[in-house]
C-alpha cells in the first residue's frame, strides 16, 4: 500500500493544473481514488456522512455476482465435458479451469473495453470517473452465451457505454440498464450467436473426441419454446446443471448473491419480491389458461406449473441483479411494488407467448425501465393529491 | 405574400452571399433532418442501402427545387385560404412525374422504395419549405433554397445509409467491401451487424449525427 502511496504521490504534480497531463486529471484521480479514501471533502452546502458510497455499493454488487461467477465457469465445463462424455472422467479441477479459460478473457474484455471508453469520456467531458461500470462490466459476460466471440463482447460493451449511458450524460442518468442494453444489442445484433441450441455448449472437440449420440444444446426455455424434450430436472434446473448464459443457470448461487444484496441492503427487496409475485401470478394464469392454448406446444408451456418459471432461464438473474439496479428502476417505494410486479409478470408472458424471444425477462426489463419514470409520477401524483385532500377536510373542519 | 412589397433594390448577384447562405446554412446549422427534425420517417426506412438513399434524395431534391420554384412563381396569385391545397397540388403532381420516371428506368428501386416515394408527398420539409420560404420569396432564392434543403437531408441519408450498409451487409452500392474470407462460413470471425438492417439503428445513427453536431455548435442546445 505505502508503495502505491508514493508512486502516486510522485506522479500527482503531472496531473495538477498547468502539469503536462492534465487533461488526463480524471484517469489519475480514478486510480487514486480507487486505492485510497479521497482525503478532500465537500466544501459547501448539506451532506450525509455515512461509511457507504457509489464504489462500496458496486463492490458488494460485484461480489455478490461472484458465486453466480464460479458456478458459471464450473458448468461451462462441465456441460463441454458431457456433449464430448467425458464428464465421469474429468476432474472438477479440469471443467472448472476450462470454463475460466472462456470467461476470464469476456471479463477481461468487458472491463478493458467498458473502462476505456469511460476514460475517454472522462477526458473529453472533463469530469471524474464513475464507478457505474464495475457492476455492467461484470454482469455483461454473466449474460453472455458461453461461445461469443470477444470482439461481439467489445462492440456490445461500446454500444451499451456510448449509446446506454453516456448519450444521457453518464453513471446515474442512464434510462437503461447497460447491462441488458449490451445484451438486447448482442441479441439483435448478432442473433445467430445470441439464440438457438447451438451457442450455450461449447462441443468443439480435440483430436480424439467426439460429441455424443442424441446429444442437444438447447436450453430448458428453448426446448418448451419449441415443444421439444426437456431432458433436466427440476432439481438440476435449481442447482444451474443447465445450458444458459454464462451467470444465469443457477438459482441457488443467485440466491446467494441476492441474500447479499438484501442484507447489506443494497437491492430493494420490493422489486425482488414483487418481481416474484408477479412471475407466479403469470405463471398461475397460464396454467389456469392452458386448456384454451392456440396450439399443442403452447398448451405444454402453458401448463408448466407457475412455480418453475422463478428456476428457468434467466429470471432469477434478472430479477436479483438487473431490475433491482437503483439507476433505472422506479424510485418511488410503491413505484417499486408495480414495477417489480410488472417485470415478473411481462417476463413470463413473453417467454411463452413469444417462441422468438424464448428468453422474456430481458425485455421486461428493458421495457419497465422505460415505464418507471411514469410509474413514479403518476405515484407521486396520487400522493400529492391524496395530501391535498386531506388537507381540505382539515380545513374544513 | 401579402407583404411583398416592391421596393426599387439593387440586382443582386445570382450567388451574393445571402443566396449562398441559403445553400450552404441547411447543410448544417439548420439542418432538416437533424436541427429542425423534418422528414424523420424517410430518414429511417430507406436508409438500409445506399442505392435507395440516392435514389430517394435525388427525388426530393427534384420534387423539392422544383416544387419550390413554382410556387414562389405562383406566390402572389394562391389565395390565402387555400394555399395548402394549392401546395399538395403542386408537389403530388411533381411526385408523379418522379415514380414514373422511376418506375420507367430503375424499377427494381422503385419496387424497394414503394410507398415512401409516394409519401415525398407528405414529406414535411417539402412543405415546410414551401410555406416558410417559397411562399415569400423570389423564385431563384427559392430554388437555391430547395437546393440546400435538399443537399441537407440528402447527406444526412447517405450518411445513415453508409454505416447501415456497410456494417449491416458488408457492402456499398452493392459491392462487397467486407472480404468474404472474414466471414464465418468461409472459415472467419465476422459477422455483420444485423441490428444495422433494423430502423432502431436508423434512429440511433441520426441520434448521433445530432449528438456531433450539438457538440460542436452548442447554440444549437434548446433552453429547457
Amino acid at each position: 500500500m505505502k508503495l502505491f502511496k508514493n508512486i502516486l504521490d510522485s506522479v500527482k504534480p503531472h496531473f495538477e493544473e498547468g502539469g503536462k497531463f492534465e487533461k488526463l486529471h480524471p484517469v489519475y484521480d480514478g486510480f487514486a481514488t480507487f486505492l485510497f479514501t479521497p482525503g478532500h471533502t465537500s466544501h459547501s452546502g448539506a451532506h450525509v456522512r455515512d461509511a457507504i458510497d457509489l464504489k462500496r455499493t458496486m463492490i458488494t454488487v460485484v461480489m455478490a455476482m461472484v458465486p453466480a461467477l464460479l458456478f458459471g465457469m464450473w458448468n461451462a465445463g462441465n456441460l463441454h465435458y458431457t456433449a464430448l462424455g467425458l464428464a465421469e472422467t474429468m476432474t472438477f479441477g479440469d471443467k472448472f479451469l476450462w470454463g475460466a479459460m472462456r470467461i476470464v478473457p469476456m471479463l477481461i474484455v468487458s472491463y478493458g473495453v467498458g473502462l476505456g471508453v469511460e476514460f475517454i469520456f472522462c477526458i473529453i467531458k472533463k469530469h471524474s470517473i464513475q464507478e457505474g461500470y464495475l457492476v455492467s462490466g461484470m454482469l455483461i459476460p454473466l449474460i453472455m452465451p458461453i461461445d461469443i466471440p470477444l470482439w461481439m463482447v467489445a462492440v456490445s460493451v461500446i454500444f451499451a457505454v456510448v449509446i446506454g449511458k453516456e448519450v444521457f450524460g453518464g453513471t446515474g442518468m442512464n434510462i437503461l440498464n447497460p447491462a441488458l442494453t449490451a445484451r438486447a444489442f448482442a441479441f439483435f445484433a448478432y442473433p445467430t450467436y445470441m439464440s438457438g441450441d447451438k451457442v450455450w455448449i461449447n462441443t468443439s472437440a480435440d483430436a480424439g473426441q467426439s460429441v455424443v449420440d442424441g446429444f442437444s444444446g438447447a436450453t430448458v426455455l428453448g426446448s418448451y419454446a419449441t415443444g421439444g424434450d426437456v431432458q433436466y430436472s427440476v432439481w438440476d434446473m435449481f442447482m444451474g446443471f443447465i445450458p444458459g448464459s454464462i451467470g444465469e443457470t443457477s438459482t441457488v448461487a443467485i440466491l446467494i448473491g441476492a441474500a447479499i444484496l438484501l442484507y447489506t441492503g443494497i437491492a430493494s427487496w420490493r422489486i425482488m419480491l414483487s418481481g416474484v409475485i408477479g412471475a407466479l401470478a403469470m405463471g398461475y394464469l397460464f396454467n389456469a389458461f392452458a386448456p384454451h392454448a392456440i396450439s399443442p406446444e403452447q398448451q405444454s408451456f402453458m401448463s408448466l406449473p407457475g412455480w418453475q418459471h422463478l428456476i428457468m432461464g434467466g429470471f432469477a438473474f434478472g430479477i436479483v441483479f438487473m431490475a433491482t439496479d437503483p439507476v433505472s428502476a422506479a424510485q418511488t417505494n410503491r413505484g417499486k411494488w408495480i414495477y417489480g410486479f410488472l417485470v415478473g409478470f411481462f417476463a413470463i408472458m413473453i417467454r411463452v407467448f413469444n417462441p422468438a424471444y424464448p428468453e422474456g425477462i430481458m425485455m421486461a426489463i428493458l421495457f419497465m425501465n422505460v415505464m418507471a419514470p411514469l410509474i413514479d409520477h403518476y405515484v407521486i401524483q396520487a400522493n400529492i393529491n391524496k395530501r391535498k385532500k386531506r388537507l381540505a377536510t382539515v380545513k374544513a373542519a | 405574400m401579402a407583404e411583398v412589397q416592391e421596393v426599387k433594390k439593387e440586382r443582386e448577384a445570382l450567388f451574393s452571399k445571402k443566396n449562398r447562405k441559403l445553400i450552404t446554412d441547411p447543410l448544417n446549422d439548420s439542418n432538416p433532418i437533424t436541427v429542425q427534425v423534418l422528414g424523420i420517417c424517410s430518414a429511417l426506412a430507406i436508409t438500409v442501402k445506399l442505392y435507395p438513399a440516392l435514389v430517394m434524395s435525388l427525388s426530393v431534391l427534384f420534387v423539392l427545387s422544383a416544387g419550390n420554384v413554382v410556387i414562389s412563381l405562383m406566390r402572389n396569385l394562391i389565395p390565402n385560404r387555400i394555399r395548402i391545397i394549392v401546395q399538395l397540388v403542386v408537389v403530388a403532381s411533381l411526385v408523379i412525374l418522379v415514380d414514373q420516371v422511376l418506375k420507367a428506368y430503375v424499377y427494381d428501386v422503385s419496387k424497394e422504395l414503394s410507398v415512401f416515394v409516394g409519401l415525398i408527398i407528405t414529406n414535411c420539409i417539402i412543405m415546410g419549405r414551401f410555406e416558410a420560404f417559397a411562399l415569400g420569396n423570389t423564385p431563384w432564392k427559392s430554388f437555391l433554397d430547395g437546393l440546400g434543403n435538399a443537399f441537407g437531408y440528402a447527406w444526412i441519408l447517405l450518411t445513415v445509409a453508409f454505416f447501415r450498409e456497410l456494417l449491416g451487409s458488408g457492402q456499398l452500392f452493392g459491392f462487397q467491401i467486407v472480404p468474404e474470407s472474414w466471414y464465418l462460413s468461409e472459415g472467419g470471425f465476422y459477422s455483420n451487424n444485423g441490428l444495422m438492417l433494423l430502423p432502431p439503428m436508423a434512429l440511433i445513427t441520426v441520434g448521433i449525427i445530432i449528438w456531433v453536431q450539438r457538440s460542436r455548435n452548442t447554440e444549437l442546445i434548446e433552453e429547457n
